[in-house]
Parts: structure tokens; sequence; C-alpha cells
């Protein structure tokens, strides 16, 4: 799957639930302080709908999800098995 | 192997209450606990943990159903419904984070109600505030030793397995504990307002050693995404129970007024009694479509069941309260009978209010979704 796609996807999800914030793919939004345990699970079922995979228990680290392209690349892994 | 499980829905629910539950919970009210036998018999049914999958031994059973199921155990008892909330709670965890060894071992006893698990959040000092657990876990060289205390832990007089909650080096973590497990032990927490029968106890944690793989999830921040699913459902289990609340005080009250004269005039004659019932009906109707709408979500993977079921909660448990009030009114001083279940109901009801998010803390949360996209 294009990288692309994903950004963009995910883009309009985060921005869609926290509108101020501003950040770019490699940004880690953990850091920017806006990331709470509601929203992880969001994310984590946005990712698991969207892109029609479930996030394995070992893959549910911080560093999977840190960054628009970190969560690109999860995707990548494992939604194309 | 796969193992054949009971047929169960909604209609099966509804003839499992009310054979074995509406005309008894009072009496388990009383007795602060629910009979082994019932116990059994809710195993026999299949209705422990039946959004499990069949291939150990669920039904694979829809959320929608699964809010439909606890609508109907809410309406008869909600300390056994209370029982339903944690076991769910407990075993959609291990299903979704456990580890393939976790699950292998105890997602069979979860489906057939051989084990029966509970949730170890809320601590004496901090409540359900997670920032101020205390409850700690530290590694070790064969697994991980947990020490704390835990209370007004639901079905902790009865549970075989306990989803504790302690802080590690990197955050809090999701822990499953065995009941026989050496260092842990559990006393009773008498006499509470409401859900009486619900077994509550408080569970103490001496220097408890379990295994690597009792670690649910991950030991990091994410683990946080473990909490809030685990939460999720059970808010889902409570909204459902509250509407069940609802629906059995419109019955306690379409039957009373039915019943009761006041100067050879029927009660549900009365126009103040028919504004009453009028508002139990459209309140119990919303509830039931809100519960359906968060369930639905649910049954999709949309992450927009999280918010849904938040308002679900809110608005059922806020509408049980208010209607279990009414319903006590109705029936006068008859209301503040055991020989009638609305006492129960009513008092059942302020405890929907409290648990799985206080209606405050729903306030301020349902409030963020205001200002979003």
């Amino acid at each position: 799957m294009e990288d692309a796609h994903i950004h963009k996807a995910l883009f309009e999800f985060i921005e869609g639930r926290h509108p101020d914030i501003r950040f770019g793919p490699a940004d880690d939004i953990f850091a920017l302080g806006f990331v709470n345990s509601l929203f992880a699970m969001e994310l984590v079922l946005f990712l698991e709908s969207t892109f029609e995979f479930t996030v394995p228990v070992d893959a549910l680290r911080l560093e999977n999800f840190r960054t628009v392209e970190a969560m690109a690349a999860l995707v990548n892994k494992y939604a194309a098995a | 192997m796969t193992v054949t499980a009971p047929a169960v829905d909604v209609t099966a629910a509804r003839e499992f209450v009310d054979r074995h539950v509406i005309g008894e919970a009072d009496a388990w009210d009383r007795q602060e606990r629910i009979p082994e036998a019932v116990l059994d018999a809710v195993s026999a049914a299949g209705m422990w943990a039946p959004f499990l999958s069949p291939e150990v031994g669920g039904s694979g059973l829809s959320w929608r159903a699964f809010g439909q199921l606890h609508e109907e155990f809410g309406r008869g008892c909600s300390s056994l419904r209370s029982l339903l909330t944690v076991h769910s709670m407990a075993a959609w965890t291990v299903m979704r984070w456990g580890s393939s060894a976790l699950q292998a071992e105890w997602l069979p006893r979860f489906a057939t109600g051989e084990a029966l698990g509970a949730v170890c959040m809320t601590e004496p000092q901090a409540g359900s505030d997670t920032a101020g657990f205390d409850t700690r876990a530290t590694r070790s060289a064969d697994g991980w030793r947990l020490s704390g205390v835990k209370t007004w832990i639901t079905g902790a007089l009865r549970a075989d397995v306990f989803l504790v909650y302690a802080r590690n080096r990197h955050g809090l973590a999701a822990y499953l504990v065995p009941r026989d497990s050496a260092g842990l032990s559990v006393e009773p927490v008498p006499d509470p307002l409401g859900t009486r029968a619900s077994m509550i106890g408080t569970v103490r944690l001496d220097d408890v050693r379990v295994a690597p793989d009792a670690l649910v999830g991950p030991e990091s921040f994410l683990s946080g995404a473990v909490l809030t699913g685990m939460l999720d459902i059970g808010r889902l289990s409570v909204a459902a129970g509250s509407l069940g609340i609802l629906q059995g005080c419109l019955d306690a009250c379409a039957t009373y007024t039915t019943e009761r004269t006041v100067g050879g005039t029927r009660l549900r004659d009365l126009q103040l009694i028919r504004a009453k019932v009028s508002d139990m009906v459209t309140d119990a109707a919303a509830a039931r479509l809100l519960v359906t709408q968060a369930a639905e979500l649910k049954d999709a993977g949309d992450p927009e069941t999280i918010m849904a079921t938040w308002i679900a909660k809110y608005f059922a448990s806020v509408a049980a309260a208010r209607h279990a009030r009414e319903a006590v009114q109705v029936h006068g001083a008859h209301g503040m009978s055991s020989r009638f279940p609305v006492a129960r109901l009513y008092r059942d009801a302020k405890v929907m209010e409290i648990i799985e998010g206080s209606t405050e803390l729903q306030q301020l949360t349902i409030a963020d979704s205001a200002y979003q996209r």
C-alpha cells in the first residue's frame, strides 16, 4: 500500500480529532502531548478498521505509533500479510 | 478442538432471566451473594462470555447481541449483570491482548464459566484515578512480583482469576493473577448501597509471583489502550444494564399502576402517573437506540464506538437513576418495601452513575467531542 495513501488517512483522522495540532509525518505525536489512552485506543481501532488488519500484541509498542511514518510502516507490515 | 456452545441470543437471555432471576433477585440482594447454582445455570446457558469465538467454546456473539443480553440481565438483577460485566472485561482483554499461552489456558475456561474473572482497578487512596495507583509490578528472574491493595472489586469473593492493573517501570499495565496465587487474599466489602449481591471485596497482593506471560498487553505507555478497550467493554455492559434497570422500573410501574386503585380509580388512569410512565417509555427507547448504536459501531470496529459508548452509558445511567426514583414514588410506601423490586432498582441505579466512569467524568469527556471536526 502506498505510504502517501496511509499518511493522508492518518492525517485526516488525527487532525479531525485534534484540529489545533500541527505536525508532520516524522514528528513524534506523543511528544506533542495530546495523545491520551482514549485516543491511543481510537488510533488502534482506526488503523485496524481502515486498513483491515489486527494489531498483534507484540506490535502494540510506542515506536510503532510514535509518528505517521511509523504507523504507515506498521500498516504495510501487517495489512499486506 | 471446537466445543459446541448453547445458542445464545436475546430470546434465550430473556427466558433465562424470567426463569432464574426475576423473583429471586431481592433475596440475593438481602443475602449479599448470588447462589452457586445460579452461576452454574449461567454457565450451562453459555452466557458468561458468548462473544468469545467458537474455537474456544464461545458463540462469536456480536456486540449488539451482547448489549441485548446485558440489558436482560440488568432488568432482572444488576448484581448478576455486574458479575457478567467484570468477567466480560477480563475475558475480552485476554482475548484481545493476551499471549497465545494465556489465551489457550484461560479462554476456554472463561467461555464455559469454569473460571470466573474479575478486574482489580480501584485502590483505597486513589479510587479509580489511575495516576494515583500504588500497586506495583516488578520484574523478577522468573516473571513478575505484584504488591498492593485493590478495593471495591466486583465479584472478588467468587472470582477464580483477577486482571490486576499495576504500575511497572514504564507505566500502568495489566496482569492476570489466579486467585490461588500465594500472597493473594480477599476480604468482603460488606453492606454496600447497591448491587449488594455482586460479592464485592478487597484484594490484597503481598509479593504475589506470576509467570512472565501474566502480563496482558504491552509493558509500555500503550498499555493505556488495553485499559481503555477493557473499560469500553465494561461501559457498554453498564449502559445496557442501566437500560435494563429502566425497563425493570417501567415493567414494575405498569403492573403496579394497573392493579392499584385510589378512590376507585386505577393509578394508571391518573394523568400525573401517565406522565411519569410516558417519560420512562421514551427514555428507555432512546437509551436502547444509543446502546444499539454504540454496539453496532463496535461490531464494525469503528473508533467512533468509544465516544458512542460513553454517550450511551451517560444517558442510560442518568435516566435509570431518575426513573428508578420516580418508580419508587409511583409505588408510594410499597416502593420502600423489599416486597417490590423498585427499592432494589433504585439503589442499583445510583451505582450506575458512579461505576465505569462517573457521570461527571462522562460529562467532561463527552464535551471534548464537541470541539472535534
